[in-house]
């Protein structure tokens, strides 16, 4: 901790200690940053997490595969569909499960849509922390609104989804769900470009976010930076593309990086990401075939003793679930790889040495979960 | 299909038959009706009231035009003098029956106000807005009144307590005085005075006292940076503001805001056009005066919650929040008044009222600080702080020397006054253009680098990709 004593400076000041949360506006939940602040600029940061702990590797230990699923929902709970993905097909590829085709394209279609819904929620909130009041935030639920319906129709659920099965997903969806995305995928193009009239070309959202959070490549590699933060460093690592799972090989779309590495590179790189997320859906209604939409297992899955890491490319970024089998129903290990915690980790180098605003500014910009978090 | 279609969801259906928000957000547009109505229905009731006291006799026995109400505060002292009261009772009782007036004049702008901003940032934002208490939500402002005045009000361990308990208080009286110069029609104001622009001024600077003692007393981190970011802010945009104030009255050759709506009056012109910085400094740095967005760092939700008033709580808070809506009013009808024209409109004023015509422009102005809300992000504190330092107070100064030449030759010159003043606002607005673009080029400052979209790649990978990709841009 370094002091500000400067003996040329009459007024001296003196560091003092400012803790921004467990309640505060721009902490996106339950997570405390105990900073040491000199005036406006910070000096040092302690990010304090374990608020919203629910112990779930543990008691994911004393359950069932299947009967797992729905933690990985309230995990990262604004991304269910991608940790119900994630640790689905962790299962499936421990267990030797077989997909369907059709399950597969389902899931590409769900992950996808939580991808643009997620996406909306972080831009939306990142803009709230520059300042805007909440605004971008409500242009930007509004087609999340749409894809949460679309959800509710297809599983019951808007948030808490539970809705990929090992070997496949839990519904098909009713009739009314294509025509309802088919719109949706029509007019999302215009509404994307809305936000970015809104938000992009804005003068004071460029004056707050350009230069500032800066990370480089090398730096965003040596922390294990993933997902939109990792990209923004202009490093094109894209599971999707580097590990295709489902059915991404068959998919057409482009993956953008970043200039500069800061935050408004993160906020563009996520704005693409949804316009790319569109046209995957819109070649995967166009590819869906007729069949089943799950296989069959057994209600109590016992896989061969063994252990496996099976990862996605969720909203946030890699989410891994690490399973060790010892042959019983139940996981003698579950572990999450929850992207937020470690992109969090590189908040510190952003933020020290700076003002306030731009602290708050560059944690907005990594979309942290305290959900995922936690866990 | 596989499996059976199962039946679509009530929301889902819903979804499906209702598919415009917009349209349904958008269908009803009681935030223009209502303002409008209020303004009319009340101006219609004003008028025909005094019309029917005048008629009657009731007022001094004389016959007034309804439009020319003279300064209503001294008829009363004048006419209690003549009734034999003692003058110091009689300026008391003007004084007190002025404040009264005061005071339900910007109580019934706020709660219209509260109301308004509500709903039509809910406007902008795609949702309803408070609909639900009384016919378009108009009660909403009462109901959250009413919930402010019943909340327990706390008072934190280690506050200076009789310096908590101030500031709402000292807060208040500068967002009431300030009303006092605004002249509402021909001779219709609290008072007149002729120093009005400097008293404008002067009453403006005092509410920075009650937020930084609101900010210290608290013992709390984010009020005391609250309150030290406001009064940095307010101390630097003050230049601004009297600064392009100073302009208007060097072409006014008057301080009294009477006059200067009178001048605007003579030249059928507003200000706003003779002096298009000066308005946009006015603007600006008013927001920056109010803590409203773009520059409501002193209050700055996403960063130190509540700013100065974070440990208030109650009616205490709801003061605060009062203030900051009626001082918004306030530079509304400062604004109004100097750079567009007052209670004239270019000859409508003879046909209606002039405080409607200024309520009208007040409402217009409010509506741009609304928008603005509904908009725009924030400011940093040193980004603000450097467009005052070194954009916008050596642009004033500079355009303060252009005005004194054209003021001058404006008031010796022998030429008809379309061609003095029509020549300033030639010379003015192609001064300011150039100006602008000169300076914000000397300064370094060029948005368009900045916007750059993010590369889109097809490969994957490490260290080695991000450095070919960066290469090749």
């Amino acid at each position: 901790m370094t002091t500000s004593h400067n003996p040329t400076n009459a007024a001296a000041t003196e560091p003092y200690v400012l803790n921004i949360g467990p309640q505060h506006p721009s902490t996106h939940g339950v997570f405390r940053l105990r900073v040491v602040m000199d005036g406006e600029v910070i000096r040092d940061l302690d990010m304090i997490v374990g608020y919203l702990h629910r112990s779930m590797e543990k008691l994911a230990e004393e359950r069932t595969y299947t009967q797992n699923i729905p933690f990985t929902d309230r995990a990262d709970y604004l991304a269910a569909m991608s940790n119900n993905l994630g640790v689905c097909l962790a299962v499936e590829r421990l267990a030797g499960v077989e997909v369907p085709e059709r399950a597969s394209y389902l899931r590409v279609i769900f992950a996808e849509l939580q991808r643009i819904a997620s996406h909306a929620m972080a831009n939306g909130t990142l803009v709230s922390d520059a300042g805007a009041w909440q605004t971008p935030l409500l242009y930007m639920f509004r087609e999340r609104e749409k894809i949460l319906d679309l959800f509710e129709m297809t599983c019951g659920a808007r948030l808490t989804t539970n809705y990929m099965r090992i070997g496949g997903v839990s519904f098909d969806p009713p009739p009314e769900f294509w025509p309802a995305l088919q719109e949706l995928m029509d007019e999302m193009p215009t509404r994307i470009d809305e936000y970015a009239s809104l938000v992009q070309d804005s003068e004071i959202f460029l004056a707050r976010t350009r230069n500032v959070g800066v990370i480089s490549a090398a730096d965003a590699i040596n922390g294990s930076l993933v997902g939109p933060a990792l990209r923004g460093s202009g490093v094109p690592w894209d599971l999707r593309k580097a590990e295709p799972y489902c059915v991404y090989d068959r998919m057409n779309f482009e993956v953008p990086v970043g200039r500069h590495g800061d935050v408004y590179d993160r906020f563009m790189v996520r704005l693409e990401e949804t316009r790319q997320s569109v046209e995957i859906i819109k070649q995967a209604m166009a590819q869906i075939p007729d069949g089943p939409h799950k296989t069959d297992i057994p209600l109590a899955l016992r896989p061969p003793v063994g252990e496996v890491y099976g990862r996605v490319e969720g909203p946030r970024g890699e989410l891994g679930f690490y399973l060790v089998s010892d042959g019983t129903p139940a996981p003698y290990r579950f572990h999450i790889r929850a992207p937020s915690l470690i992109n969090l980790s590189l908040l510190r180098e952003m933020a020290v040495g700076v003002s306030l605003p731009d602290a708050v500014v560059a944690l907005g910009s990594l979309d942290i979960v305290v959900g995922d978090i936690d866990r | 299909m596989s499996t059976a279609p199962r039946p679509a969801t009530p929301m889902a259906r819903q979804i499906l038959e209702h598919r415009s928000l917009l349209q349904r957000a958008y269908a009803l547009p009681g935030e223009v009706f209502f303002p409008l109505l209020f303004v009319l229905l009340g101006g219609l009731a004003a008028t025909v009231g005094i019309g029917f006291l005048v008629v009657a006799g009731y007022l001094d026995g004389r016959w007034y035009d309804i439009r020319d109400l003279g300064n209503g505060t001294s008829h009363f002292r004048y006419w209690a003098q003549q009734q034999g009261l003692p003058p110091s009772v009689a300026y008391l009782t003007t004084a007190l029956l002025g404040g009264i007036g005061i005071l339900s004049l910007v109580g019934g702008w706020l709660v219209i106000g509260s109301w308004v901003e509500r709903r039509l940032i809910a406007k902008f934002q795609i949702r309803q807005g408070p609909n639900r208490n009384g016919l378009f939500g108009l009660l909403q402002p009462i109901a959250d009144a009413l919930k402010l005045i019943q909340k327990e009000v706390l008072i934190p361990v280690g506050a200076d307590r009789l310096l908590f308990f101030l500031p709402p208080i000292l807060i208040f009286l500068p967002a009431m005085l300030g009303w006092a110069p605004i002249p509402w029609a021909a001779k219709m104001s609290y008072v007149d005075m002729n120093v009005g622009v400097v008293y404008a001024i002067a009453i403006s600077s005092l509410g920075v006292l009650a937020v930084f003692l609101a900010g210290w007393s608290s013992n709390n981190h984010y009020a005391l940076l609250g309150a030290m970011r406001t009064v940095a802010m307010m101390v630097s945009y003050e230049i601004p503001i009297s600064l392009s104030l100073l302009g208007v009255v060097l072409f006014t050759g008057s301080l009294q805001l009477s006059q200067i709506v009178v001048w605007q009056q003579t030249y059928h012109i507003w200000m706003v056009i003779l002096l298009p910085f000066a308005a946009f400094a006015f603007l600006f740095a008013s927001t920056a005066e109010i803590n409203r967005t773009p520059n409501d760092i002193g209050e700055a939700e996403s960063e130190i919650v509540a700013g100065f008033h974070t440990e208030y709580s109650g009616m205490k808070a709801g003061l605060f929040l009062a203030v900051e809506l009626g001082n918004a009013i306030l530079v509304g009808a400062m604004m109004s008044t100097v750079f567009f024209g007052g209670y004239s409109f270019f000859g409508l004023e003879t046909w209606i009222p002039g405080y409607l015509i200024l309520a009208t422009k007040i409402g217009a102005v409010y509506f741009v600080f609304v928008w603005l809300r509904g908009t725009l992000p924030r400011f940093r504190l040193d980004q603000l702080m450097s467009f005052a330092w070194k954009f916008l107070i050596p642009l004033s100064i500079i355009q303060l020397l252009v005005v004194s030449v054209e003021s001058l030759v404006i008031a010796q010159s022998d030429l008809p006054g379309l061609a003095t003043v029509g020549g300033s606002v030639v010379v003015n607005l192609v001064l300011t253009y150039f100006g602008v673009r000169a300076w914000a080029n000397a300064i370094g400052y060029a948005p368009n680098e900045m916007a750059s979209p993010p590369i889109m790649t097809n490969g994957v990978g490490g260290l080695r990709a991000a450095e070919q990709i960066r290469a090749g841009r």
